[in-house]
């Protein structure tokens, strides 16, 4: 697997899993690898996918049965979405703004191209 | 559990490894990172038992290394930089060395030489230096001891190997393993190291997890210079720099930074990760 230059690799690996869920590759219920068995096959320690897997079961979108592995919460997909659009709202949207103020794109252009 | 304790080791009068202490857990993937000449495979030689540290001690579950004890033989397994071309076929070969390993297994053998797209009826003294690395890979690995010493195992490795290699090195080794990897190739084992150590001419500079490294240091990828970088290095398109992490943000470790910051600024790493 080829990584970012700039976002932990833990972090990474938890983007992949979140968008296999929005994507439907993943539902509800379904089981994920373990811990090794992940790591294995994408090259990276299991101590790293180990704190993917803390940080998604953190997030409400995994959960540990215990003694058997890991599965997809009832919820991950809100739970994702939520947590991405708080994102989009707090740092996508006013980059994006400051950014069409610097460019001197007024109100109507940017509405008329966005709909 | 490996318990270096204040070991001292020189080559006639040339020291090279002095008063060095060290703890390597269960479970974890040690990369063990130094200079030329700094004394890693020489650390290596003294866990596995090949070599007798001259003062100090270490302790390997109850087991001096250098006793030599069979148990203690059995549980490990030390892999050279440099393996010799046996007169045999690969896979009599690991049949008939194997016996010395309780925990060996020959179909794993052959599981992971077909991992790395070998030939097991191929004689060893005609592959190339490559090949013959990943043979001695795969013994090494279907061994399954609790410890596993690999000295610069990815040298001579071609490209698509190297993927094998990591592939390999957590498919094949159990748990509860401590494994030592020495190695310059940090690029190809960046994400499978864990913790890391780096030793110096008669200290240990660093010892520790990716996680504590990326507390305590910032790897920026960035375009501005930051004052307070303890080490910055010219990209094309900016800068990799790397600062202490005064705002407590995550990044993205790059070990051959990680190097070179503390190669520059031994006492200041040592300060920094101190547990005192």
């Amino acid at each position: 697997m080829e990584f970012d230059s700039n976002r932990p690799i833990y972090l990474q690996i938890a983007d992949v899993i979140c968008n296999r869920i929005l994507q439907g590759e993943l539902k509800a219920e379904d089981r994920i690898p373990s811990v090794r068995e992940y790591g294995a096959e994408i090259g990276v320690n299991p101590n790293t996918v180990a704190r993917t897997y803390e940080t998604l079961t953190d997030k409400g979108v995994i959960y540990n049965k215990r003694g058997i592995g890991f599965f997809v919460t009832e919820k991950a997909a809100q739970n994702i979405r939520k947590e991405a659009k708080e994102k989009f709202l707090k740092e996508d949207l006013p980059n994006f703004a400051n950014k069409a103020r610097l460019l001197d794109i007024d109100k109507e252009e940017i509405i008329r191209l966005l709909f | 559990m490996i318990k270096i304790g204040n070991i001292d080791f020189s080559y006639g009068n040339v020291p090279c490894l002095e008063k060095i202490s060290l703890n390597l857990e269960e479970g974890k993937i040690y990369g063990l990172l130094g200079e030329n000449g700094v004394g890693k495979t020489t650390l290596l030689t003294l866990l596995c038992g090949l070599k007798k540290v001259q003062s100090g001690s270490i302790d390997v579950d109850g087991f001096s290394p250098y006793d030599r004890e069979p148990d203690f033989l059995a549980s490990q397994f030390y892999l050279p930089d440099e393996v010799s071309p046996v007169n045999a076929k690969a896979e009599s070969f690991a049949v008939n060395s194997g016996q010395f390993w309780p925990g060996f297994s020959i179909d794993k053998f052959n599981e992971i030489m077909k991992v790395f797209e070998m030939d097991t009826e191929q004689k060893m003294n005609a592959m190339s230096a490559g090949q013959l690395k990943k043979t001695w890979i795969s013994f090494a690995l279907a061994c399954s001891t609790k410890y596993l010493f690999l000295d610069e195992p990815t040298n001579g490795l071609d490209i698509p190997s190297k993927a094998q290699f990591r592939k390999a090195i957590m498919s094949f080794t159990r748990e509860d393993s401590t494994i030592v990897i020495s190695t310059h190739q940090v690029k190809d084992l960046e994400n499978i190291i864990d913790p890391i150590i780096i030793l110096d001419k008669r200290d240990v500079l660093l010892n520790a997890s990716v996680q504590e490294i990326t507390e305590k240091f910032y790897f920026d990828y960035g375009t501005t210079l930051n004052p307070a970088s303890l080490y910055t290095e010219q990209l094309p398109g900016g800068f990799i720099q790397v600062y202490p992490n005064a705002a407590g943000e995550e990044s993205k470790i790059n070990i051959e930074a990680l190097f070179n910051t503390v190669h520059k600024n031994k006492e200041t790493v040592k300060a920094i990760f101190s547990h005192e």
